[in-house]
């Protein structure tokens, strides 16, 4: 029987020619992540061990993202953790604000997480970099903790799921539609414990940006990873960033899956998902009047500069309807400069948005535009849990930049189309 | 090791911003963090309960976010342990690791009512409802778990086995 490329990481890591789903490994971590909010409780548990050092201080990477630049006292001491560890244990990959990112857009763009790697993250959007053919999986602190004293960790072997998406797409659909659909399709625990794999000729012509969009919402299917095999696009975008050798891996034809679900991507319109699961997704044809008062373009679901590229072209020369506050959050600062190169930052803010430092802020409801008792939000980021980004009766509707930046100018959840002059 | 406490109901995907809410989440303090456990799903929650008490939930218990914030609010509010029809992939890690006692059982989920008085054996997974005179069987931890939870957790596994990291 062959293997899944899921497989074949995990096998290499493991030191074995062949494993199979339900299987317990012990494997060794290429990366081990953290940010200032899962940290810090790792933090203490690795101290509580008495070693001296990391298991290797180029392959633990910290970047204080959730709550930074820091929103309150609590919160600076919790990236004053951070901070001091990365000193005492000569991190090489510490982020400080300023020349840092949120993690999942910044390691890719870093060149820290490579194809065929096995990563893990005290963070559950780990499994973005499942785009680039790598697999990466989230983890609380303890596991954490245990990553950067041994280098190593214990899997339970994923089944796979694998999806085929053919046909072309539809004008403003892109990543988040496509992953938006599958979650509505089969739910939030729809592949608890397993890896997706996508796959299909519509892949093919995914940007990267898409990808990782993507691989990003692997867990809101409940899913271990979300896994692309890599291609020449994949290749184009590891080039200049990659310090290290990597490793390519295919899924063989004869591979063994869970289930394979064909996906003809031609009937698929833009998506929304209603409060308050990410399965709760609508076709944007049948939204129906939601009117809003707030948009979130960013996170590490949509803050690249596609996403950010998208969201100006629909804002240039309007301006956001006067009861909508506009907040944009690049993904990193190298994505920041780029958008103030390209001229997006001044479309924002002459629309009359906010442009502003990387950060997941109001994603989780940290910080940076939390709502209100009873308001809502269209967001382009991956939660609209109860509670998510504010008041436990406020409301988050999850799409992509391009229903983000219509619904910004027309106050009420838009179908990019009706803001485009061009289409028709 | 038994367990013996009033069931706490909930649904199905009760996520980890319901078990304690992001905003609470600029300290790492277990007692703090017990102080909102549950805040988002049953405001009350906290005031409810007794020591040793036990939440009964619905499938895919503790989606969403990594944060081991979530079975440490659980843990220090008192809860003895969760019964669930399933549960979210890292929420379950995270629970091993840091020594919350979790039961996967569909039949239990289904049919304990809130209020019901519930007693569970740890090692056999036998959860019994004296209230109504039942008993369900939780599904059984695979060898390596088994070791992980008695040794502690994950950190007292690894001082076990000795940490060679040079």
């Amino acid at each position: 029987m062959g293997m899944t490329i899921s497989e074949k990481i995990l096998a290499a890591h493991a030191g074995k020619k062949y494993v199979e789903p339900g299987e317990l490994i012990n494997a060794k971590l290429d990366i081990v992540l953290g940010n200032d909010i899962t940290a810090p409780v790792a933090i203490k548990e690795f101290e509580n061990l008495g070693l001296n050092k990391v298991f290797d201080p180029d392959k633990v990477v910290l970047v204080p993202d959730h709550f930074t630049p820091n929103k309150d006292i609590k919160s600076a001491e919790q990236a004053k953790v951070l901070r001091e560890f990365a000193y005492k244990y000569n991190l090489t990959n510490y982020f400080e604000v300023g020349r840092m990112g949120i993690e999942h857009c910044l390691l890719p763009e870093q060149g820290l997480v490579l194809p065929g790697d096995l990563i893990i993250g005290a963070d559950s959007h780990t499994c973005t970099y499942g785009a680039l053919g790598a697999f990466a999986t989230g983890v609380g602190s303890t596991d954490m903790a245990a990553g950067m004293a041994t280098g190593e960790s214990w899997f339970r072997v994923p089944e796979t799921i694998k999806f085929v998406f053919y046909n072309k797409l539809k004008p403003y659909v892109g990543g988040k539609d496509l992953i938006l659909y599958v979650i509505g399709l089969i739910g939030v625990d729809g592949a608890r414990y397993m890896a997706m794999e996508f796959t299909g000729e519509t892949i093919k012509e995914l940007s990267m940006d898409s990808r990782f969009t993507m691989a990003n919402m692997a867990v809101e299917a409940g899913a271990k990873n979300g896994i692309f095999e890599q291609d020449e696009k994949t290749l184009a975008y590891i080039e200049k960033r990659a310090k290290r050798p990597y490793t390519l891996y295919q899924s063989d034809a004869n591979a063994n899956y869970d289930r394979i679900i064909e996906i003809d991507v031609s009937k698929i319109e833009p998506q929304v998902a209603f409060p308050h699961l990410p399965e709760n997704t609508r076709p944007i044809s049948r939204v129906g009047k939601v009117e809003i008062d707030q948009v979130v373009i960013g996170s590490c679901t949509n803050g690249r500069i596609e996403d950010l590229r998208i969201a100006a072209k629909l804002l240039k020369d309007k301006v956001v309807h006067p009861r909508v506050r506009l907040i944009v959050l690049p993904g990193t600062q190298e994505i920041y400069l780029q958008a103030v190169r390209e001229g997006i930052a001044e479309t924002v803010v002459q629309a009359g948005g906010v442009f502003s430092t990387p950060t997941c802020g109001p994603c989780l409801g940290g910080h940076m535009g939390i709502l209100a008792k009873g308001e809502r939000a269209v967001s382009t980021t991956n939660r609209n849990f109860v509670g998510r980004m504010g008041h436990p009766q406020s409301e988050v509707y999850l799409s992509s930049p391009a229903i983000a930046a219509a619904s910004a100018v027309l106050g009420r959840i838009a179908d990019p189309k009706e803001v485009d002059e061009d289409a028709v | 090791m038994l367990f013996k406490g009033r069931a706490f109901k909930f649904g199905n995907d009760i996520d980890t911003d319901a078990i304690i809410p992001a905003r609470y989440m600029n300290t790492s303090d277990s007692m703090e963090l017990a102080k909102h456990c549950m805040e988002d799903a049953d405001p009350e929650f906290v005031n409810k309960i007794t020591p040793g008490d036990i939440i009964v939930a619905g499938k895919n218990f503790g989606c969403g976010s990594s944060r081991e914030h979530a079975p440490i609010a659980i843990k220090y509010a008192g809860i003895s342990g969760v019964v669930a029809k399933s549960f979210a992939r890292i929420f379950f890690r995270n629970a091993i690791n840091i020594g919350l006692p979790i039961f996967e059982s569909p039949e239990a989920a289904e049919a304990v009512n809130e209020g019901d008085q519930i007693e569970i054996e740890a090692e056999t997974g036998v959860i019994t409802n004296l209230t109504r005179g039942e008993t369900y069987q939780a599904k059984p931890f695979p060898g390596f778990m088994q070791e992980l939870i008695s040794s502690g957790g994950l950190m007292a596994y690894v001082r076990e086995k000795g940490v060679k990291n040079g």
